[in-house]
């Protein structure tokens, strides 16, 4: 029979594995469980009906659809970002790439007030942007500039060293045999960037799905209208209906399982294709 | 006259080299593009910061630090942050040593499981101790009859910062101990060094970088932690509100001096936090994403 635990000379694992499985299951395993517990001592109609009320669905449609939105012009845009920071030279290069990471360092509540000043009416940009009929503040324009703010760095960190790996010799036999820039593009740059893309998107999508801080500043917070799911759980908590805000967590927390299978399904076809590009 | 150096620069000038006009014309844009989408989204928020602080003059911003509750704030942070880091750190430590010195079964679902704070959303983690320890939580009847407050309380609060701030460190140190190896270890053990000997002589000073790196990471998160501390917290003023709960009422009230105030002490926070990790980076230790 195989043994559970293949041997070693070094010792400490009793006392390391216990600490770290204890540990783990006070802080979160518990506690998720309570989570889960909560939501399934209700019955399935109440639990529909709490996950199906239209203010739920509204906030629902809001954190996904801007979610959806925010990860894709992360897509655009970090992959132009990664790209410049990894192919051009340029003044301030370096330091524009310490900054990248800042959404992640910055607390959410400062990115929050932040940007709801950049953005209100009377803001630096929000005061070109209105005379062209464009609100942004206190609308689902905003709730999405916030979730772009936050999924940034996943993307552009996702996709840098991906391009750092793609092969200048074979882009250059390419070009040397007669292919056209777009063409190198198409058949050689992307399908070696494409898992990383994807993987920065879902990334940046679960995180966006889940934000808080940055969000309720500038979102307005009207009930179906600019009221994400995070919130409506927040307030279900404050009015005590802890069932209530259990069923829409627990939806919540079902996603985010789904989206974490998908990031590392999409971390392994990248290591296969990385593989089976000769590595 | 048609030498034959002339038409072969003749020649690359026609094919889609790295140097042509086009060529120059994409390279722009694609500078142009990133610098605008960075400043318009991460440098004008970050500049807003310090002219919204400094708007009524450097006497208004200095008052907001005088402000007894201001100062509450600040200190309740830096409690959590001094309670959450080391244990963050010593869980860090033995999950590395677990999972990279040796082998069992199971392992990649315990991996999957430290990572499971950061795929949830900071108000769920906050939830789930209301969930246990609220008043009408499951504890909650317990706790009352005895007399101890969790929630809405110090406890809580270190309690939904932990959740979400532990993997940080063991994500650094996990990979780091993994690729270093045994063999130093084992060589030392077998030379007769204790476990605790070899842990301090050994493996700490290989892996001091990746330390460095995960504690101030996970120390940004905690004191900046907002969503999961709002749930459990309470917003007490002066008592169970910390830096980041603290900008939110201020901002609330009007008080766009102090909550701008307060959000530049995290925001350097937050700078200072790039800086020590780019030095770290110089070193030559990378972080894997």
């Amino acid at each position: 029979m195989k043994r559970w635990r293949q041997p070693s000379v070094l010792p400490g694992f009793g006392l390391t594995f216990g600490f770290t499985t204890l540990f783990l299951s006070g802080i979160v395993l518990l506690p998720l469980a309570a989570l889960v517990l909560e939501t399934a001592s209700m019955s399935w109609r109440e639990f529909l009906h709490v996950i199906t009320d239209p203010r739920a669905i509204g906030s629902y449609r809001l954190s996904f659809g801007a979610s959806l939105l925010a990860a894709s012009i992360n897509a655009v845009f970090g992959f132009i970002i990664a790209w410049t920071l990894v192919r051009y030279e340029f003044p301030g290069r370096k330091m524009i790439d310490a900054l990248i990471d800042m959404p992640f360092a910055l607390p959410t509540a400062v990115s929050g007030i932040a940007l709801t000043s950049v953005f209100a009416s009377n803001g630096w940009i929000g005061r070109y942007l209105e005379p062209l009929g464009i609100k942004v503040a206190y609308t689902w324009i905003g709730v999405t500039v916030a979730l772009t703010l936050i999924g940034m760095p996943f993307v552009v960190r996702s996709v840098q060293p991906a391009l750092q790996e793609v092969q200048r010799d074979l882009e250059d036999a390419a070009e040397t045999l007669g292919a056209g820039r777009f063409y190198i593009f198409r058949r050689i740059i992307l399908p070696t960037v494409l898992p990383a893309l994807l993987t920065g998107f879902t990334l940046a999508f679960a995180r966006a799905v889940g934000e808080y801080g940055s969000v309720i500043f500038i979102s307005g917070n009207l009930p179906m209208r600019t009221e994400i799911t995070p919130l409506l759980i927040v307030i279900r908590l404050e009015e005590f209906d802890y069932r209530g805000a259990a069923a829409l967590g627990f939806v919540m927390l079902v996603i985010s399982f789904v989206m974490l299978l998908t990031i590392n399904l999409l971390q392994a076809w990248g290591r296969r294709r990385y593989i089976a590009a000769g590595h | 006259m048609a030498s034959p150096a002339y038409s072969l620069v003749d020649e690359t000038g026609t094919r889609p080299g790295r140097d042509t006009v086009l060529g120059g014309v994409i390279r722009w844009t694609f500078i142009t593009v990133s610098l605008v989408f960075l400043a318009a989204l991460l440098f004008a928020p970050l500049a807003t910061v310090i002219v919204m602080a400094l708007s009524r003059g450097i006497s208004a911003y200095l008052a907001t630090f005088f402000d007894p509750d201001t100062r509450a704030a600040i200190r309740l942070t830096l409690i959590t942050a001094l309670v959450v880091v080391p244990v963050n750190t010593i869980f860090g430590f033995a999950a590395g040593w677990a999972i990279a010195k040796f082998e069992f079964r199971g392992k990649s679902f315990l991996i999957t499981l430290i990572d499971l704070p950061l795929a949830v959303s900071p108000v769920i983690s906050g939830m789930i101790y209301v969930l246990l320890f609220g008043l009408q939580g499951w504890f909650g009847r317990f706790l009352q009859d005895h007399d101890i407050s969790i929630i809405f309380a110090l406890p809580g609060i270190i309690l939904a910062t932990m959740f979400v701030t532990f993997p940080y460190v063991a994500r650094e140190l996990i990979p780091l101990m993994q690729q270093l190896g045994n063999d130093e270890e084992e060589a030392a053990i077998t030379l007769g060094a204790g476990g605790w000997i070899t842990f301090f002589r050994v493996t700490l000073p290989k892996v001091r970088w990746g330390l460095l790196y995960g504690i101030i990471l996970s120390n940004a998160r905690a004191m900046g932690e907002f969503g999961a501390v709002s749930v459990v917290s309470g917003h007490i003023r002066g008592l169970t509100n910390t830096m980041p709960l603290h900008i939110e009422i201020l901002y609330n009230e009007y008080n766009f001096v102090g909550a701008f105030a307060v959000a530049s002490l995290l925001m350097m926070l937050a700078i200072a936090t790039l800086i020590v990790k780019t030095l770290v980076e110089r070193t030559g230790y990378r972080r894997r994403y």
